[in-house]
């Protein structure tokens, strides 16, 4: 099974994890692992999260998250896990 | 996994320009050779548009999954003087044309192997290869070129480099364009996946991905974080660095080769600048601790940054190859182009540059009275600093008709703007035309 982290950035603002949530569960999507911190107002969250399949389902959750994005102005990335452990590890 | 990987990564691609410059589907021509012209061009869009129909289409769904940028989409093909073997000058148009628009059916950026390898001498299709290229760059919008004038093996093919600076001349008198889309090498790779340079030797699979990685940017990063420390601390720095971006490309290359059933090839991590500020070699030579690219010390600083590359690079990559390094191009480098126009960077350093990295003279814009006979002395000075140095080297020059030293000349997108540099004024012609070939030096004989 394949896994993604949703990254989420911008001006802290309520509605921003309950809005992420929502989507991923829209997609039902299961949320494995959930970091997040308030740095001098900057929200910064990272999530890691299950995808059932790699198909149109994840663009379509794409999509919906960059959408939510634009709508909550914080920035959002969804990556597949390769990205982060190909870069660190040997 | 840690929270700062997962920045780190971001950051990287949305600050600090990493991207993936290319995935290069090479393909084999070989077995598309028929009998007239004609056919064998009927064939090479079959096989070009059969092969690379989906690759634009999966590249971009990977960059879509991953968040990284994957910036062309090209291709490369067996050098088509050897295809074209028994071709005309204008019956190559015909080869030309099949490649241009099967690139343009396929919707990738640029195909690469309108080449001739001319080291040793000429074969018919090669003399005809030369011949069109005003009008082969003129009349073609996708199609990139490249002709090999020396190896250290073979030598330097004298006749071929006088030819080839008559050559640039006809292409000007064309365009001021279109020299852009066209480098003379020496020792030439057959797996480089940038252009204008990449073709696809007769010694490679059927079908490879091969992917060229870059981000100066990511470098520059790493670097400003070691100020003041000493070299070996910078050099370990690059290296770590490197390894990071190339792992990308490897997996980036694998992947892309499993979805589209072919072989992956090589992944090559060159420093591959870009005119966006932020994303320029000279400013990764300058954060090393030089006021402005071009000054004493710019040399070592580059030997250090190239080697540093290619040891990183080596270990994360099941395969390295092409010419990793760092690319020093004029007009694709916001850095670069700012020390010429201080007058801090001249030709003269430029050439001693190209001695400790991956290419050559690179996109350098001159006075379009330059006499051909210079033209074809500037390639024979790069080709004997790569034939005697076991390393690549190239020109691509750009003479403008009516422009003088200074004025700025636009090449549009990634290519960028080169101000026009002065060249010397004395003259080479006797020896240009003696002609003949200088033999290989002596360190060739290894058997």
């Amino acid at each position: 099974m394949a896994k993604a982290v949703v990254t989420v950035i911008g001006k802290d603002k309520p509605g921003i994890i309950a809005g992420v949530s929502k989507t991923l569960s829209d997609h039902n999507i299961n949320i494995l692992d959930v970091s997040q911190t308030i740095m001098s107002d900057i929200f910064t969250m990272s999530m890691l999260v299950n995808l059932a399949q790699l198909d149109e389902e994840f663009n379509k959750l794409q999509d919906d998250l960059n959408l939510l994005g634009k709508r909550l102005t914080v920035e959002i990335h969804t990556q597949r896990e390769e990205i982060f452990d190909a870069m660190s590890r040997v | 996994m840690e929270t700062t990987q997962i920045t780190e990564t971001i950051n990287m691609v949305s600050e600090e320009h990493l991207d993936i410059r290319t995935v290069t589907m090479g393909i084999s021509l070989l077995d598309t050779i028929a009998g007239t012209p004609q056919e064998t061009a009927k064939n090479i869009y079959q096989k070009i548009t059969t092969y690379a129909k989906n690759l634009v289409k999966v590249t971009q769904q990977i960059e879509r999954e991953f968040g990284i940028p994957i910036t062309n989409k090209r291709i490369s093909v067996t050098p088509i003087a050897l295809i074209a073997g028994k071709a005309t000058p204008d019956e190559m148009l015909y080869y030309a044309h099949a490649l241009d628009d099967a690139a343009k059916a396929v919707g990738v950026d640029f195909i690469g192997g309108y080449s001739a390898l001319v080291q040793k001498g000429f074969a018919n299709g090669d003399l005809s290869l030369i011949k069109s290229l005003p009008r082969m760059l003129t009349e073609t919008d996708l199609v990139m070129s490249s002709v090999n004038i020396g190896s250290t093996k073979a030598g330097i093919n004298l006749d071929a480099i006088k030819l080839m600076g008559e050559t640039i001349k006809a292409i000007t008198d064309k365009s001021d364009t279109a020299n852009a889309k066209m480098v003379v090498f020496a020792n030439a790779v057959e797996d480089n996946p940038f252009m204008a340079g990449a073709f696809h030797g007769v010694s490679e699979a059927d079908v490879v991905i091969n992917v060229g990685v870059s981000g100066p940017g990511v470098v520059k990063r790493a670097i400003e974080k070691v100020k003041g420390e000493s070299i070996q601390v910078v050099a370990e720095t690059i290296k770590k660095t490197a390894f990071k971006i190339t792992r990308v490309g490897q997996m980036v290359g694998a992947l892309a080769a499993e979805r589209l059933g072919v072989e992956f090839g090589i992944v090559d991590l060159s420093l591959a600048p870009t005119p966006a500020r932020g994303d320029s070699v000279a400013e990764v030579l300058e954060e090393i601790g030089l006021e402005m690219v071009g000054t004493h010390g710019t040399t070592a600083a580059l030997m250090l940054l190239n080697d540093a590359v290619k040891k990183g690079g080596v270990m994360a990559s099941q395969r390295v190859g092409g010419l990793s390094g760092a690319f020093i191009p004029v007009s694709e480098d916001a850095g670069m182009i700012d020390a010429v126009k201080a007058g801090v960077l001249s030709l003269a350093k430029l050439e001693a540059m190209t001695a400790v990295c991956s290419v050559g003279l690179d996109m350098i814009a001159i006075p379009g009275e330059t006499d051909a006979t210079t033209i074809a002395a500037m390639i024979a000075d790069e080709a004997a600093i790569g034939v005697q140095n076991n390393k690549t080297t190239a020109v691509r020059i750009l003479p403008t008709n009516g422009a003088k030293v200074g004025d700025m000349i636009d090449y549009g997108g990634l290519l960028g703007t080169a101000p026009v540099m002065p060249v010397v004024e004395k003259s080479s012609a006797d020896f240009i035309n003696r002609g003949g070939h200088i033999p290989a030096p002596i360190h060739s004989f290894k058997n």
